[in-house]
């Protein structure tokens, strides 16, 4: 089995409401240091060995897990156990 | 004339949209099942407000898969009106119909209540009924109605006179350029937040919205004069 | 054979492991006696949870009784997921309250969405489809961060889940109290409509019927949830997370098309919502009430994680779940049926004729109970009830009128309290459109509805000002049902019968429960003397933080009948000439008033009275009045008396003003909160039709044009004249203020 981890964030320069939220809050709790937050989606895939993997994630990324027009993606691929 | 009204897993204005067909306009209306891939007998197809599949992925992200939605692409393909509302247009920007996408509400927060929309353009099948510059009043209810899109596409937009409706006023959203409605450049898809379906009946207290449903009809039946 | 580590009947009873699940001796004693064994861990904790005060409203069943439940249009009274009352044409409406208090103190977010979810769930367990919700909210003063975030995370909560299953959220109330600070009350209500035809039973009849489970798979979640709902709130309780369930409005969605087109079917026998006490409650009530039993087996529930034991599926409070009886044989047609719409059915168990709840897991007998053990035999605790020192305190003080020197200052600072300010930014986040039937939205007296295919209506609202019932219940009590009735007959509608939530501290303190006996005594005697029953309902103890109780709070929900949509009418002021009347007399009346708390910061002295008769009379004839077409607005004068109630019926940017003149002490005239009043405009072409008919009305102004709110005074000087729009700023602004401001 291989756990694939996808990270998704909007694309830089794309205004990020919850991000700008989060920045606000830390620094009024005086986290002046906080430069910036940008809130994203963190998905985890269980998937079996297959041809291509590297291939089909970047295509799942592409038409479903993230909107190219606003949001970047990245992706790991790691070998599991089964327990 | 026969409008479809696309039913996905969690749409719920569905039923906004068939009374406002059937009882406003006084046309005939079906629900259509999102399994549904020939779309072939209807006139006009309306894709509805709703959280389809919960929205959990992104708004309208997973419904652009469905069957029905190959329908909607010939549709549009064919010239038929496609009209999207709120988490129909969301669905029309996920697949590609229309350009751009959402984000959600600036201030984070659901908003539902009536505002004031400019119509930018009244020369499309959408929209004909409306004066030039007319101010209407039409109900919005969204979590994710911040329209974003690059630069250049905001330039074709505007060159191409495809933003039809603006906010008025004050932006309720964040959207870029207040766009609250477009339109692709053939002129037969529209998209838009606000609900014109809920601003049809005097009872409710606004309708703005019956022109944008009176457009239709009357263009449709413009064109189709000598085939009927 | 399951690995599972659980104690054995023997260690139970020994280490007395069952106080850790909320059973008391006696109780424990009493279960042992009705099953004539030692119960193991998985039957120990099947009592546990239907003996708690959430399931089995042992503390409250005696002075439940007091309530009145049958009327001549009542279909369903208490007893079933929700109640029903007849509208006419075959149609009827179905609706209740209930309380996710203590899963909102701990997790606002959650707890309040999955108390939407599961009231939409009661409602649609009966056949009904759910039109509206609405939600009645109580937290402390917004000046404190923690409260702050419980508001705003239980508004986006009930946002979260209502706005995507698409029932609009119309109406409901919000009160803060510093009593409330550590303990949110969160009340939910749901109203629904139902063809005579189609109403459903939570029965499971038929010797050899199938029961089946429909919805989401069970996890983890919730365990213990009724009894952590019987128990008061401590710091440490903000550590016990598991408790909390999470909601999944799009499931439900799903559940609730599906569930409306199976109580189409005739397979159907019996459906209930699982909720409380998930799987062992709807299965032992199904059971208990159709005189029968039920066996399943454990193994074929839908389970979400691995390794569950029985003992956490019977109790696990996973949303989104129902558990139905069918027709033996018409399995596969449910399941086909389920399918469409993405669901799961399955085949879990059979309707025994041996009264029985019987479990099997892994081949094995896990749990073997009487049904009626669980869900009928509870031991009722009869509570001792003490008149609070307070009380008498209260009682005794001489009336007291708040010194006031500024009438206008004291206007603008009342439209300021949270309690009286604009809901603007709470109901701004609920679709109170969607299904496009909302004909009167939030923010008058009470939401209309028109009932499409119908020239009819319903008004639906929520009401309890808990300051009256702190200050004396009983009285207190009766203003609750009398307060909702005006609001729906200030709207144009009859009212028609109550639903209620009855949110107390904990009953075991002598003072506690006498403040829940004579609030049910008032409110029985005031739903008597309106015509009003209760048809559902629940109960919420335990409402305290570190020993503290909140005020007593019964929320009453009620719906009212419109007989004709050209009867629905609002607060706001319609049109310039029209005639301003107040129906009933002012006295001095400031206990428990929001002047008493913004002049004096507490509440003392007697709660304003109330003369049910009086109410009564005044309701029918303005009911009347506004039937026959005499009315132009009708307005519940409520909190902050005259002066607010002339502000609010201007504040809906109609450009309209007031010019009144009041009479006698001018606190009292402005300000006090005597009740049984309504504020009215008349056309004045039909005056004197008015007149005739309203006996009470005196009439103290006219509604002008010019955008002022003025009112004199027979023999002093003007005694305010402000302008609209800045009354305005102070009542849309003060809880966006509040929630800016740091604290």
């Amino acid at each position: 089995m291989y756990k694939v981890k996808v990270y998704v964030t909007l694309k830089a320069g794309v205004l990020d409401p919850q991000g700008k939220a989060v920045k606000g809050a830390l620094h009024s709790m005086d986290y002046k240091e906080v430069q910036d937050v940008t809130i994203g989606k963190y998905m985890e895939l269980m998937m079996e060995k297959t041809e291509n993997m590297e291939e089909k994630v970047e295509e799942m990324c592409h038409r479903l897990l993230a909107n190219p027009v606003i949001e970047d993606y990245r992706y790991e691929i790691e070998e599991v156990v089964p327990q | 004339m026969k409008y479809a009204v696309i039913v996905f897993p969690g749409s719920n204005c569905d039923v906004d949209m068939y009374h406002a067909i059937k009882d406003a306009l006084g046309e005939e209306v079906e629900y259509v099942s999102h399994t549904e891939k020939d779309l072939s007998e209807y006139d006009a197809i309306l894709l509805p407000g709703g959280f389809s599949y919960g929205d959990y992925l992104r708004s309208g992200a997973i419904a652009r898969f469905a069957n029905a939605m190959s329908g909607v692409m010939k549709a549009a393909e064919e010239g038929k009106p496609v009209l999207g509302v709120c988490n129909g247009f969301q669905v029309l920007l996920e697949s590609g119909l229309l350009p751009g996408a959402m984000k959600r509400n600036r201030d984070l927060k659901f908003i539902c209540r009536p505002v004031n929309l400019k119509v930018e353009n009244h020369e499309t099948m959408f929209t004909s009924e409306y004066e030039k510059g007319e101010v209407i009043t039409i109900p919005i209810a969204h979590g994710e109605g911040n329209y974003e899109c690059n630069d250049k596409t905001l330039k074709e937009l505007e060159e191409n006179n495809q933003i039809v409706f603006r906010y008025h006023g004050e932006n309720p959203n964040g959207s870029r350029g207040d766009v609250a409605g477009i339109i692709n450049e053939r002129g037969n898809v529209l998209g838009m937040m606000p609900h014109p379906e809920r601003a049809v009946d005097e009872i409710l207290g606004h309708t703005d919205g019956l022109k944008l449903f009176q457009s239709i009809l009357k263009n449709w039946r413009e064109s189709h004069v000598c085939t009927s | 054979m399951s690995a599972r580590l659980e104690p054995t009947a023997e260690q139970i009873k020994e280490k007395k492991i069952y106080r850790e699940m909320g059973l008391r001796d006696d109780e424990y004693e009493r279960a042992v006696d009705m099953l004539g064994r030692l119960p193991n861990y998985t039957e120990t904790g099947l009592f546990s949870v239907m003996w708690s005060e959430h399931c089995s409203y042992k503390t409250s069943k005696p002075v439940l009784k007091k309530f009145p439940t049958e009327g001549k249009h009542v279909l369903q009274g208490p007893g079933e997921g929700a109640g029903i009352v007849d509208i006419g044409d075959g149609q009827a409406v179905v609706f209740k309250i209930e309380s996710h208090n203590h899963p909102s103190a701990i997790e606002p977010y959650q707890g309040a969405a999955t108390g939407v979810g599961g009231i939409i769930r009661d409602v649609f367990s009966m056949g009904a489809r759910p039109i509206a919700l609405l939600n009645s909210l109580r937290f402390g003063e917004l000046d404190n961060p923690r409260v702050k975030y419980l508001f705003e995370e239980v508004v986006a909560g009930i946002a979260g889940y209502g706005n995507c299953i698409g029932i609009p959220t119309v109406g409901g109330e919000v009160q803060f109290d510093d009593s409330y600070k550590g303990n949110p009350l969160v009340n939910v209500m749901c109203v629904g409509i139902i063809d005579h035809e189609d109403i459903q039973k939570g029965q499971a009849k038929g010797i050899g019927n199938t029961v089946m489970y429909v919805g989401a798979a069970t996890g983890r979640d919730g365990i213990h949830g009724a009894t952590f709902a019987s128990e008061e709130l401590t710091d440490e309780s903000e550590e016990d997370r598991p408790a909390v369930q999470v909601g999944d409005p799009f499931m439900e969605k799903l559940l609730l098309e599906a569930c409306l087109e199976l109580v189409k079917s005739d397979a159907l026998v019996g459906i209930q919502d699982m909720g409380a006490a998930g799987l062992t409650s709807s299965s032992s009530e199904m059971a208990s009430k159709a005189g029968t039993g039920i066996e399943m087996n454990l193994d074929d529930v839908p389970q979400r994680e691995p390794n569950m034991t029985p003992y956490e599926m019977m109790l696990s409070e996973s949303q989104e779940r129902m558990l139905i009886v069918v027709k033996e044989g018409r399995e596969q047609e449910i399941i086909d049926l389920f399918e469409r719409y993405g669901l799961e059915a399955k085949a879990i168990g059979k309707v025994t004729d041996d009264r029985r709840l019987r479990l099997y897991h892994k081949g094995e007998v896990v749990a073997d109970v009487p049904v009626d053990a669980l869900a009928e035999d509870v031991p009722v605790r009869n509570m001792p009830s003490t008149e609070p020192l307070y009380f008498k305190d209260m009682q005794a003080m001489d009336l007291q009128v708040p010194e006031v020197k500024d009438y206008q200052e004291t206007l603008v600072q009342l439209l300021k309290q949270p309690t009286i300010a604009s809901k603007k930014w709470v109901y701004d986040q609920y679709d109170y459109m969607v299904r496009t039937n909302t004909v009167v939205p939030p923010g008058s007296d009470a939401a209309v509805l028109r009932i499409r295919g119908t020239e009819k209506a319903l008004a639906m609202t929520t009401d309890c000002n808990s300051r009256y019932l702190y200050l004396d219940p009983e009285t207190g009590g009766k203003i609750a049902v009398a307060e909702a009735a005006r609001n729906i007959v200030a709207s144009g509608g009859e009212p028609l019968a109550i639903t209620d939530c009855l949110n107390f501290g904990n009953p075991e303190k002598p003072e506690i429960f006498w403040q829940l006996e004579k609030a049910t005594s008032g409110m029985s005697e005031a739903c008597r003397e309106l015509e009003t029953p209760v048809i559902s309902g629940n109960v919420s103890l335990y409402n305290e933080t570190n020993g503290t109780a909140v005020f007593p709070t019964p929320v009453v929900g009620m719906v009212g009948l419109i007989h004709h949509v050209d009867h629905i009418t609002t607060q706001y002021f319609k049109q310039k000439g029209d005639l301003i009347y107040v129906i009933g007399e002012t006295y001095p009346e400031f206990g428990g008033s929001e002047l008493q708390k913004l002049v004096e910061g507490n509440y003392s002295g007697k709660a304003p009275t109330i003369d049910l008769s009086v109410e009564g009379k005044r309701q029918k004839q303005l009911l009347e009045a506004i039937q026959k077409g005499f009315v132009s607005s009708a307005h519940d004068l409520a909190e902050g008396g005259l002066a607010v109630g002339l502000a609010e019926s201007l504040m809906d940017e109609s450009g309209l003003g007031a010019d009144v003149t009041v009479d006698g002490e001018v606190v009292t005239a402005l300000f006090s909160e005597t009740q049984s009043r309504f504020l009215v405009s008349v056309p004045k072409n039909q005056q004197e039709a008015f007149e005739q008919m309203v006996d009470d009305a005196k009439r103290i102004g006219t509604v002008t044009d010019d955008s002022r709110l003025v009112i004199h005074h027979t023999d002093q000087d003007i005694l305010i004249q402000a302008d609209v729009k800045d009354l305005a700023v102070a009542w849309k602004g003060a809880i966006p203020c509040l929630l800016k401001s740091k604290a």
